[in-house]
């Protein structure tokens, strides 16, 4: 940007928010000033209406989506929004038309239009030519690009909604980079929402805490962690200190006198690959060379960047995507009479031996309640109906999803989403359970829980395959990590099952 | 992802073209397409069509379009339109000769030149429908269509990021089938459970769907303001002489069938 703007100066007075089709507020009476240039981290849980509020600071709550109290002035200039999900953002396909489109509805001259778009994209360090298909681009580089958009139109106000959210660690970082950057040399004012508070809080100055519909902390950032640390940890909200492996709840299982590693012998392998080539459609290999081995109680990570072939892994060793080449080969204990190859399992022979839960919870819902979205696979083994209500009952006390039995799924918030999908997998109890990112976007509280009952089911002799980014979800869980490098059909990694040990058995 | 494969294909089919001819703007195009189908749908008669499609055909290597990607874009104009003929052959209004009867079917003489006659017709006018078309860059034509033929820049650039979304939801559909059978419903009930399935769809679609109409509000799309154009979208000498060519066929092929006495007005 070539002409600096000065930061906007938000007041919000008595400020609320309900959503059209709910029955309680989002937000309600939020008194906030925040200052020009002022850059302020904003946490809560899922589901506390702090994404409600960077909606209402974006100026994208409109009359017609529910009835607004109080007063919100932004006073000075544009305001700029980046989301969440790098694919729903991208508006053209090319990126330099992807950029002038926020300029064009400005109604820029074109003159103007073209040396704005060049400076932004040099700002956020997206080296690539105008016309470069933004479908190409890694999640990454689609969010900088998203953030150039905004960059281009010389917001006073910028706001990131869980930018790094969807991310792998290395686009994580990109991302994190250029708006270090971008913020280090305009004096914009600053909001940004996001669960992983280690890779903002160096950068931000302020703590706004949103619980309840209002706000519960308000902190410089230098201290908010140390002064409000058992109201965090009560709240949900990660924090330096949870976030670490240090912590009490989220770090590794304690090695004890009674836990000591059992014998490989004792963990019976359920499924193994040899040389496997995997590939979403038939005849378009994604990448080859693969060796791994699930065994019964422990966890098996997959890890490495996006489009590395992770999720591709993961479907064709759980039975649902046949292989390419090479073989997924189940144990006798596993397949008790079914194939030994997973893929020509009959749908319902899934059930009691290999779950998944998807990345997206939404595409594994059928019914129109929780209740009968458990019922689903029960109803399908044929179980008698006296036995399927004890285990529905008993999954939705252990998942507190009690008080949404007749909630619609869809109607869920994130977080309830993902342990219901979870829970749909447990109905049937698998032998092997497959996870998709099973932590994307999860906050602090969910992310434990989900951990622990994880634990639980490898205690009971569950065998977990996560496919994960997540470098405390492999810290906490992982026996095994089978990495995949961007790099197609390197046998080298590909093949390589490390024991980490990082977890103890007991 | 799939996104990738369409756009490298997409590239791969416009380097093939040549750079006359990639150049010319989508709009001229599709008026050249319009100018043909406007003039041959005056008349039913074997005359004019033959002409156009034999005049198409002619222009056709100027276009610098690869034999297997011609075949690949038009074979089902090829399969539908002696299909179409065939019908009117057998069901067509009868005069002249019966050469053949049965059940409602009757061939004769009259039917079978309609049938030819139809025939040539769905040629000639989709032919050229298509093969304009190969290699058309959609935000090119939308930003014809909202500055040349001014439609509403809204709807437009709706349409335009709209489009992306198909990608994406080629992609659910996979995974909703696979979860299909995660779930343990996979063997049976097909039919309902594509029901369900398109249902499910619909539901992720309209989520995506918010999600980038949110984005683009985010950067002031739709606000009052008349916006501006980054890239400008205008007709020249080029895009007229196509435009004309499209006409000159049409009209070429109308003379034809007049000067041939075919000429077989449709409201008559």
């Amino acid at each position: 940007m070539t002409a600096t703007v000065r930061g906007a100066r938000v007041v919000l007075r008595g400020f609320g928010w309900r959503h059209a089709t709910r029955r309680a507020p989002a937000l309600s009476s939020i008194d906030l000033v925040i200052e020009p240039g002022e850059r302020v981290l904003l946490l809560g849980a899922s589901g506390s209406g702090k994404s409600t509020l960077l909606q209402a600071l974006a100026g994208l709550l409109g009359d017609d989506e529910g009835d607004a109290g109080g007063s919100l002035e932004v006073e000075g200039g544009t305001r700029g929004l980046v989301l969440q999900d790098p694919e729903s953002q991208v508006i053209l396909s090319r990126v330099g038309d992807d950029v002038a489109f926020g300029l064009e509805n400005l109604a820029v001259p074109r003159q103007e239009i073209w040396p704005r778009v060049r400076a932004a994209l040099d700002e956020v360090g997206l080296d690539v030519p105008l016309d470069r298909p933004t479908s190409a681009l890694s999640g990454g580089q689609q969010q900088r690009l998203a953030l150039a958009g905004v960059l281009a139109m010389r917001p006073a106000l910028l706001l990131l909604d869980e930018p790094t959210a969807n991310l792998d660690p290395e686009g994580v970082q990109e991302v994190r980079r250029a708006v270090g950057e971008v913020v280090a040399q305009h004096p914009v004012t600053l909001v940004v929402v996001e669960h992983r508070v280690e890779l903002w809080h160096d950068l931000v100055d302020r703590v706004i805490v949103i619980a309840g519909g209002g706000v519960a902390i308000d902190a410089p950032a230098a201290t908010v962690f140390t002064d409000h640390a058992d109201q965090l940890c009560e709240l949900g909200i990660w924090t330096p200190a949870s976030s670490g492996l240090n912590g009490s709840q989220g770090a590794a299982r304690p090695m004890g006198p009674g836990n000591a590693p059992r014998a490989l012998g004792d963990h019976p392998p359920l499924l193994a690959a040899d040389d496997l080539t995997v590939s979403r459609t038939p005849g378009a290999a994604v990448r080859g060379g693969i060796h791994a081995e699930v065994r019964a109680g422990r966890c098996l990570a997959i890890t490495g960047p996006n489009g590395s072939g992770k999720s591709t892994t993961g479907l064709t060793l759980a039975g649902l995507l046949p292989p390419e080449d090479g073989l997924v080969q189940a144990s006798e204990g596993l397949r008790q009479g079914a194939s030994a190859q997973p893929h020509r399992w009959r749908s319902r022979e899934l059930l009691t031996r290999v779950g998944v839960v998807f990345q997206d919870p939404e595409h594994q819902f059928l019914s129109t309640t929780v209740r009968a979205e458990l019922e689903v696979g029960l109803k399908a083994l044929r179980m008698p109906k006296s036995e399927a209500d004890a285990r529905v009952t008993e999954l939705l006390k252990r998942l507190r999803l009690e008080h949404l039995a007749e909630a619609n799924p869809f109607s869920l918030s994130g977080g309830e989403k993902r342990r219901l999908s979870v829970a749909t997998m447990l109905a049937t109890r698998p032998q092997v359970l497959v996870l998709d990112e099973p932590t994307f976007g999860q906050d602090a509280a969910t992310w434990r829980e989900l951990v622990s009952l994880l634990r639980e089911l490898l205690d009971a002799g569950t065998a977990v395959v996560a496919i994960t980014h997540d470098e405390r979800f492999v810290a906490a869980l992982a026996d095994d990590v089978l990495h995949l490098d961007r790099n197609e059909g390197s046998l080298a990694t590909a093949g390589a099952a490390i024991d980490d040990g990082s977890r103890a058995r007991p | 992802m799939t996104a990738p494969h369409v756009i490298a294909r997409h590239d791969a089919e416009s380097s093939a073209q040549s750079s006359w001819w990639t150049s010319v703007n989508p709009i001229a195009r599709l008026g050249a397409a319009f100018a043909i189908a406007l003039c041959l749908v005056l008349t039913i008669d074997w005359v004019s069509a033959a002409t156009a499609l034999a005049l198409e055909l002619a222009l056709l290597p100027f276009l610098g379009i690869r034999p297997a990607q011609f075949w690949r874009r038009t074979w089902p104009v090829w399969l539908a339109a002696p299909l179409t003929g065939l019908t009117i052959v057998l069901y067509g209004e009868t005069s002249g000769r019966v050469w053949f009867e049965f059940l409602f079917a009757r061939v004769s003489d009259g039917s079978i030149s309609l049938g030819v006659a139809t025939m040539l017709r769905v040629l000639a006018i989709a032919l050229p429908s298509v093969v304009l078309f190969i290699g058309v860059d959609t935000t090119r034509l939308a930003d014809g269509l909202a500055q040349i033929v001014r439609l509403p820049a809204r709807f437009v650039l709706g349409a335009l990021a709209g489009l992306r979304l198909v990608g994406l939801l080629v992609e659910d559909w996979r995974s909703l089938e696979l979860a299909r059978r995660a779930r343990g419903v996979g063997d049976t009930g097909r039919l309902r459970r594509l029901a369900g399935q398109a249902f499910s769809l619909l539901v992720i679609a309209i989520r995506r769907g918010s999600r980038l109409a949110t984005a683009m509000e985010a950067r002031a799309f739709g606000s009052s303001k008349e916006r501006s154009w980054a890239r400008p979208s205008t007709l020249g000498s080029r895009d007229v002489t196509v435009m004309l060519l499209g006409f000159l066929v049409g009209i070429l092929s109308i003379a034809s069938s007049l000067l041939a006495g075919t000429w077989n007005f449709i409201a008559s």
